[in-house]
């Protein structure tokens, strides 16, 4: 069913497939390292740190509009992800978390921000380093907190269960644990992303596909295509809060379960 | 008729990835599955609306699990092609 459509959108990226992800370099011959994904994660750093060092450079008692919004921010990670999830031991983590939270939220937010819109956690690599260091620092705390073998222990053999159970458990539980959770923790960050990407490319593109029809009950509907896409981007707006919240959230989850006492 | 001829001669093939539908068939479950955890966050805080705060958590811990299934679906789509 390649017909008239594809035909007539020759000249169109249509339909939209994984290439579309790989831009060129911004400066040539430097593909993997100069390209608008790296780029946009430098801006992001610079746009983070001179936020809170400008918002916090004079802190007063009756704060200005960016001294509330920094605190806002820090304030939303600190009690509602690590105190909330942690307890009162997790404010050690607040600047982790609260960090994760911003660094997650501004490179989620350029895939609405026009003529960015894309971010740069719609590739795999800048999820996966930061779960990497997520998956790092739960074990480490668990390590150090109950000794190697000890926390091996803790993770893969569930108290009260019958012994021949541990046969089917402790797979189960070590691959849940020490496989899946990393993975999961990227891929989920990733494929929103990438589906949000993906969504807002095809009701664009799929517009002027629509546009470029012959018949003249096909070409209004673009309207109704396009009209979509900026629906569309509202509704990622709020993926790209959850989705910073939710990471933040789960390694929350994940160093709680680590310091735990055996249960 | 020899028109006919040519449009029969035509070899009919549907062009297209499977994994489409595969993805389709992998979002099912996670998607009753995520109705099922807003659905009871609503219910809980309908009845008890003091425990909002304590078990919003616990809604988002259950709805980033359950999503995960939706997401592998989407990621696979892409790898096993």
């Amino acid at each position: 069913m390649s017909g008239p459509i594809s035909y007539l959108a020759s000249d169109l990226p249509w339909p939209p497939s994984v290439e579309d992800f790989y831009l060129p370099a911004i400066v040539h011959g430097t593909y993997p390292w100069i390209t608008k994904f790296t780029a946009l994660v430098w801006l992001a750093v610079a746009i983070i740190i001179v936020f809170f060092l400008l918002a916090y450079r004079k802190p007063k008692l009756v704060p200005t509009k960016a001294q509330w919004l920094a605190e806002s921010v820090y304030g939303f990670g600190r009690n509602n992800v690590a105190e909330e999830v942690i307890g009162h031991k997790g404010l050690r983590f607040a600047p982790y978390l609260a960090t994760l939270l911003v660094f997650i939220l501004v490179t989620n937010l350029f895939s609405i921000v026009p003529l960015i819109q894309v971010s740069p956690n719609s590739h795999i690599a800048f999820p996966a380093m930061l779960a990497v260091i997520s998956y790092v620092m739960f074990n480490y705390l668990g390590i150090r907190q109950h000794g190697f073998w000890p926390y091996v222990k803790m993770n893969l053999f569930l108290p009260g269960v019958p012994w021949p159970m541990y046969f089917l458990l402790v797979p189960i539980e070590f691959f849940s644990t020490f496989i899946l959770r990393p993975l999961t923790l990227a891929l989920r960050l990733f494929a929103n992303m990438f589906a949000g990407h993906v969504i807002l490319l095809v009701f664009t593109l799929g517009g002027f596909v629509l546009l470029q029809s012959d018949s003249l009950f096909i070409k209004p509907i673009s309207v109704l295509s396009w009209a979509m896409a900026i629906a569309l981007t509202f509704f990622e707006v709020l993926v790209c809060a959850l989705q910073a919240y939710v990471f933040a959230l789960l390694t929350a989850s994940y160093v709680t379960g680590a310091l735990a006492e055996e249960h | 008729m020899l028109d006919l001829a040519i449009l029969a001669a035509e070899p009919k093939t549907v062009h297209g990835s499977l994994s489409a539908i595969g993805y389709g068939l992998a979002a099912i479950g996670p998607g009753i599955g995520v109705g099922i955890i807003f659905a009871a966050y609503i219910q809980s805080t309908a009845r008890q609306p003091e425990s909002a705060g304590l078990t919003r958590v616990y809604m988002f811990l259950g709805f980033a699990v359950v999503e995960a299934l939706a997401l592998l679906g989407i990621a696979f789509g892409f790898v096993f092609t």
